[in-house]
């Protein structure tokens, strides 16, 4: 590991894990955290924690405010549980507008309504001009466990891998607007609260294995950690992955594999293959996850391996991204 | 009428049906070569392509691909890595440059580590953005460090035309540009070299022409086939070799006519020969190329970062790694998986070698994508 933290140790995917492993585990060492859920599981209980310091904080199809309930609840129902209750800490430059702060939390409200979720603690620090980036926020999610046994170590052969949108939107879309590209204006980053789709889901007796948010390292990590965690190989048809045509477009323009980008509101499932056509269709019944689709399946070939397959008969693996995200140069 | 999109110059490009037509037609008419033959795929682009989309896999056991030294990244001499990264860390400079060259690793650390340090690292997708830099930091000196073949030499000509027309004072450049041509010639002159013919970058040709590869056929007796970058492109390219051979032809082919002609873009060649002439340059794995490079010409030395900061950067010259054996991989000699560490001790986030560097590197690719070949 390097001598000092580079922007690369955050990524969501190599450097990121191999920072957690070496500096925290070996600090907190337990057997809930050593799960490595997305959230940890204490009982019938749920709890998860997130700091969000996006930038810009205001982008196509969402804000800071939005992504930071988003975030923890989306965690709490990743484990099957429907979010409760959340604290909620923010850190705000010296400086900062109160119509832009009002805004946020505005967003937050709204957003914790469509979970069902209240905030029930919280905390404010102002620090000087430069010490941090506008503002950043903290939320910690409580949520009670409605289906047990979620967990992406026990995904099997018995299992199909489901996506439930197209993926990439809010890497594609960050990316779009840290760099002043002027885009296509349909493209809007997915965020958005998942509860209601895994609620879907859980009503309607769909037996899940494991289900994941595909955040920061986006779906490459997610099928690379439950490989790893589950000692299963993941085969993924290339061509069923769904990818819009904008988030395409930035792909092929600045050199990122759609599997990389992050998504805020997008999810893997493994299910039980019998339960694949009626998931598919649930899902299906929101109107965001019009392209939901079954990309793969679970076999033995290649344990802790994730291949992704082309229509044209060859295959590769897929590996966890690393690096920082930077685009290929000619 | 419609308006044209990004998918519309790709789509095609990538049909499942075509590719498998072209494996298919090459793997029957690849039964009439007399012996097996070892294509060099120069640039690291179509290394990329040919790994990401598993076009190995889909090809008879006697045709072979040399991975070329065609990666601006991967072919950086160490000591002008260390000339980026002292460059940065000096007062009130911000170091710009084009993206996977923040991740190489220098004597000292990557930009990204001297970046993590203070230093003010930033990476552009046009050399052009420099001028934004400099107009928001007057104060401050930015120096672009231009890095790149063929292609991308247009562009910071077009900067640093723009630089004296807008007389703009605080922009700099540190010139590491390079030519195809000339390590491909240092190439097929070594005796061990097991090049039998090459597939060409369509994108240098773009700018500089087919002309450039007219010498491989004529002087050197290897078959050339200037290739665009998608995967039909590249089938269709390898089955154009393949019948070069068949029918006892040694020519310049172009495959990607749908931008590539003879000459090339005349106005950015006149921007390029105002503002660069050809120097020696030393090749990461190869070592010195005469003529290979293109440095700013003298009636430039004002807006020379590598002569205005001479004093400090470092001159050394700084071998490899002795177990890495880039030079050979790029020679064709051996493959990436043949070296003792490739994998362990040099993997994309911790590079030892120059192949392993750039996502476009052979052993970059390998790495992420080749594993199953």
């Amino acid at each position: 590991m390097t001598k000092t933290i580079t922007l690369a140790q955050g990524n969501g995917g190599e450097e990121n894990n191999e920072l957690i492993k070496k500096v925290f585990y070996k600090a907190f060492k337990n057997e809930i955290l050593e799960r490595s859920e997305d959230a940890a599981v204490i009982g019938n209980l749920a709890m998860s924690t997130d700091s969000f310091t996006v930038s810009p904080l205001f982008f196509a199809g969402a804000d800071i405010g939005k992504l930071a309930v988003c975030g923890t609840c989306n965690d709490l129902a990743m484990m099957g549980a429907q979010p409760k209750y959340l604290t909620c800490s923010v850190i705000i430059e010296e400086g900062f507008e109160v119509e832009s702060l009002e805004r946020i939390v505005e967003s937050m409200r709204s957003e914790l309504a469509i979970n069902g979720a209240v905030v029930v603690s919280g905390d404010t620090k102002v620090v000087p001009k430069g010490s941090v980036d506008k503002i950043f926020i903290n939320t910690t999610g409580l949520g009670e466990i409605v289906q047990a046994g979620i967990s992406s170590n026990n995904v099997s052969e018995e299992d199909v891998i489901l996506i439930n949108r197209d993926i990439g939107c809010h890497g594609a879309t960050i990316f779009a607007a840290r760099e002043g590209m002027e885009m296509s204006s349909t493209l809007k980053s997915d965020c958005n609260s998942l509860y209601p789709q895994v609620k879907a889901l859980m009503d309607a007796g769909v037996r899940i294995t494991a289900m994941r948010d595909a955040t920061r390292g986006g779906v490459a990590a997610v099928l690379n950690e439950w490989a790893r965690q589950s000692n299963v190989c993941i085969e993924v048809e290339e061509a069923k992955i769904p990818v819009s045509d904008e988030v395409k477009g930035i792909c092929e323009m600045l050199g990122f594999e759609a599997t990389a980008l992050a998504n805020e509101g997008t999810f893997v499932l493994a299910i039980q293959k019998d339960y694949a056509i009626q998931a598919l269709e649930i899902l299906k019944g929101f109107e965001v996850c019009a392209m939901a689709s079954v990309v793969g399946e679970v076999t033995q070939k290649y344990p802790q391996k994730v291949i992704l397959k082309s229509p044209w008969g060859t295959s590769r693996f897929l590996e966890t991204p690393n690096g920082e995200l930077l685009p290929r140069i000619c | 009428m419609n308006s044209l999109e990004l998918k519309d110059l790709y789509d095609g490009f990538r049909d499942a049906r075509t590719i498998k037509a072209y494996a298919k037609m090459i793997a029957k008419e690849a039964q009439k070569l007399p012996r097996p033959i070892n294509i060099m795929e120069v640039c690291g682009g179509h290394t990329h392509t040919i790994m990401k989309y598993g076009i190995l896999q889909l090809l008879p056991s006697n045709i072979h691909f040399v991975h070329g030294p065609g990666c601006p990244v991967c072919i950086m001499p160490k000591e002008r890595i260390d000339h980026a990264y002292v460059l940065s860390m000096q007062e009130s400079v911000i170091l710009v440059t084009l993206g996977d060259m923040i991740k190489v690793p220098g004597s000292n650390g990557s930009l990204q580590d001297a970046r993590s340090k203070g230093a003010d690292v930033r990476f552009v997708y046009s050399p052009l953005d420099c001028l934004k830099i400099a107009q928001e930091n007057p104060d401050k000196k930015v120096i672009f460090f231009a890095i790149g073949f063929e292609t991308t030499t247009p562009m910071t000509a077009a900067l640093l035309d723009t630089v004296i027309k807008q007389d703009v004072k605080n922009i700099f450049l540190h010139v590491n540009h390079v030519t195809v041509p000339e390590p491909m010639r240092a190439l097929i002159s070594d005796e061990a070299c097991i090049i039998d013919a090459f597939l060409g970058p369509s994108h240098v040709s773009v700018i500089s022409g087919s002309k450039i590869y007219e010498e491989f056929p004529r002087d050197w007796g290897k078959p050339i086939v200037v290739s665009g970058f998608e995967p039909v492109d590249v089938m269709q390219s390898i089955s154009m070799i393949v019948k070069q051979f068949i029918e006892g032809r040694c020519e310049m082919e172009v495959e990607y006519k749908r931008a590539v002609t003879r000459e090339g873009n005349l106005k950015a060649q006149a921007l390029n020969d105002k503002y660069f002439h050809k120097v020696d340059f030393r090749w990461r794995g190869l070592g010195d190329i005469p003529q290979s490079g293109l440095g700013l010409r003298d009636e430039y030395d004002r807006y020379n970062a590598e002569k205005i900061y001479d004093a400090i950067l470092p001159k050394e010259e700084i071998d490899d790694h002795k177990l890495c054996i880039c030079g050979d991989i790029l020679k064709g000699k051996a493959s990436p998986p043949q070296c003792s560490i490739f994998g362990t001790a040099c993997k994309p986030t911790t590079p030892v070698g120059s192949c392993m560097v750039s996502s476009e590197g052979a052993c970059s690719a390998y790495y992420k994508y080749g594993n199953l070949v």
